[in-house]
């Protein structure tokens, strides 16, 4: 492992790899890989700007040609789960003494990049968020934690764990180093599972109705409904979660309601929805239905969320079509 | 006969105009909308597409305008019943009151504020195309009988049948219309809003298998729920999802056309109304239940700022 974590590389230059990149650029030699070889450019003239609850301007070095990174000791793979697949592609065979940490949403980011390297990776789950005002300016909005554990699969030691956690928190970001992250993650999987794909499908942001339960058709019930079911998952996995993921939603409801009364957190999931890309669903609700089926539990809330958010998405491709 | 149609949308229409052709009876309509009362008034009520005739109809936004009728047939969208019949009952102190509406729970709310009553269910469907004028979809069949708790008699039921039918829309007299409803219901219940959730079409939502399983989850509480009442249904729902999927593949639910218009649905008299009879039987509907939730947490996303 690392002995220092002098250089780093963001992998995806979203609303977090945005975040992350800025500020470890005040701690380390920060590159970032973009997808668009113009968006690197930009970076590499104007600098990341953030804006909100910190204002600077990190200076980066960036690159759409992963042939130009030069060796890095940590590299934190911040695309959204569906580009996972063709950006570990592009790592493979780069920076082998590099320990490598994934923060998507839902479950399985790690394996597919474990499929295309011998890193030690590091499993996160985020709780941070911002908003992309353009290529070089992303507005840093909640200033959660992130929460870091070495991933079992590459037996990952805890030293490295805690230097990343370090880096971050030294970057002016939150950060948590834990033994064994699974229950957080867990935690966050099913709340994600519920807060994204009812938001998906209702197209609501997050809002207090998603705690609703005074009447037969309020929406906290099918909130409810999906996180219940995500607890019967966890518990048939024998995982004990840090974590309700029903007080999660309820904090969160609150958080944003007192904050500004108009301000309500657009979920991922709703926003891939209203631009008509593709969702994370199978990361998420499509993951937990899936380990859901391998240990018999039966979600079949969690089951419809999942098919009706495929059947959203295939009604755009008609679309397309017609 | 004196016949008031109580709002005179798509399919109040239908009905007040084909009624219209039979030369007894008297063709009265209460809407709310008054720019469709005048044009209704001035030019006669007129369909087209499937029919091709004109009713003379008095139309008034004032139910106190209304004189006393044999019937009523309530054609409002379902969250709309109670304000309807509560202005117009007193039309009704001597005569019987049909609902021809989606889904259940619509006979309840009348019986409160009229003495008979008459359980209905239509497939004829339209749509309005101007003030006035109403172009029929297709043409099917409406049934008619007794409401058990607050009955119309059957010599009621039948005479009101026999004039729809002799207007030219067939309409059959039943002691027991619940069967019928019933198929409908859970029909619309579980195609409708799958519809309004993923904005596909009736034929695409039965073409995917994941989409077409949910239906047969939601049709397989519904058939349940009926069963728990002692209602033997016409057909099998799923059969009929399957049926449609091949002569309407293109269809959007009423639902959906409701969702992208962002116009409340009738969700509460849907899937709703299957969660209400369920509790009362004491049969579980989870996913019903779910799917309400959903839709209506979508009908509240239209009041969030963007």
């Amino acid at each position: 492992m690392p002995a220092e974590l002098r250089r780093v590389c963001v992998i995806g230059a979203g609303a977090i790899g945005s975040l992350l990149a800025a500020h470890l650029s005040r701690v380390s030699e920060t590159w970032v890989l973009t997808r668009r070889p113009q968006h690197a450019e930009q970076l590499n003239q104007e600098g990341l700007q953030v804006s909100g609850k910190h204002e600077f301007v990190g200076r980066v070095q960036a690159t759409a040609d992963a042939s130009e990174l030069p060796d890095f000791d940590l590299g934190i793979i911040a695309v959204k789960a569906n580009d996972l697949e063709p950006v570990g592609l592009r790592l493979a065979g780069l920076a082998p003494q590099a320990t490598m940490m994934t923060i998507q949403n839902g479950l399985g980011a790690e394996a597919v990049i474990a499929r295309h390297g011998d890193w030690p990776l590091i499993s996160s789950v985020t709780f941070m968020s911002g908003t992309r005002r353009s290529d070089v300016h992303v507005e840093y909005e909640l200033d959660t934690a992130t929460w870091l554990g070495p991933w079992a699969g590459t037996k990952t030691d805890q030293a490295s764990v805690d230097a990343v956690a370090g880096l971050i928190n030294a970057s002016g970001l939150n950060a948590e180093a834990m033994d064994d992250l699974v229950p957080a993650q867990w935690s966050k999987l099913i709340f994600n599972s519920a807060i994204n794909s009812v938001s998906a499908l209702t197209e609501l942001p997050h809002v207090a109705a998603f705690v609703d339960e005074d009447e037969a058709s309020s929406l906290g019930h099918a909130v409810r409904a999906l996180i219940d079911e995500g607890k019967a998952v966890a518990a048939a996995a024998g995982i004990k979660l840090y974590e309700d993921p029903w007080d999660m939603n309820a904090f969160a409801v609150k958080r944003g309601e007192t904050a500004r009364s108009d301000y309500a957190h657009l979920p991922s999931m709703l926003e891939d929805v209203l631009a008509r890309r593709p969702t994370e669903v199978e990361f998420i609700a499509g993951a937990l239905h899936r380990e859901a089926d391998r240990l018999g539990v039966p979600v079949p809330v969690t089951a419809a969320a999942h098919q009706l958010i495929r059947g959203k998405e295939a009604s755009w491709r008609s679309e397309v079509k017609t | 006969m004196k016949v008031c149609i109580v709002g005179c949308g798509a399919i109040g229409s239908l009905f007040a105009a084909h009624l219209a052709q039979v030369d007894d009876v008297e063709v009265w309509a209460y809407d709310v909308v008054a720019p469709r009362v005048d044009a209704i008034n001035r030019d006669g009520l007129k369909l087209i597409g499937e029919a091709d005739i004109t009713g003379r109809v008095r139309a008034t936004t004032d139910a106190a305008e209304l004189p006393a009728c044999d019937f009523g047939i309530v054609a409002t969208k379902s969250m709309y019943t109670r304000s309807a019949i509560e202005a117009s009952a007193h039309a009704f102190a001597d005569g019987a009151v049909a609902s021809v509406q989606n889904g259940v729970g619509n006979e309840e709310v009348i019986a409160e504020h009229v003495e008979r009553v008459i359980r209905g269910t239509t497939f004829p469907a339209g749509h309005v195309t101007e003030p006035g004028i109403v172009h029929m979809d297709t043409r099917g069949d409406t049934w008619l009988g007794p409401f058990e708790p607050r009955p119309a008699s059957m010599d009621a039921v039948t005479q009101l049948a026999e004039a729809i039918t002799a207007g030219g829309m067939n309409t059959k007299a039943l002691p027991d219309a619940r069967g019928a409803q019933w198929t409908k219901l859970i029909f619309n219940a579980a195609t409708n809003p799958l519809g309004a959730l993923t904005r596909l079409t009736h034929g695409r939502l039965c073409e995917l298998p994941e989409t077409r399983r949910l239906i047969t989850q939601l049709v397989d509480e519904g058939k349940a729920v009926a069963a728990a009442l002692g209602i033997t249904l016409d057909s099998d729902p799923d059969e009929l999802v399957d049926h449609a999927a091949k002569v309407a593949y293109e269809h959007r639910a009423s639902m959906l056309q409701d969702v992208l218009a962002e116009r409340a649905t009738e969700v509460d008299a849907l899937n709703g109304g299957i969660v209400r009879f369920g509790e009362e039987q004491g049969v579980p509907t989870p996913m019903n239940q779910a799917i309400a939730a959903l839709i209506k947490g979508l009908e509240r996303s239209w009041q969030q700022p963007r």
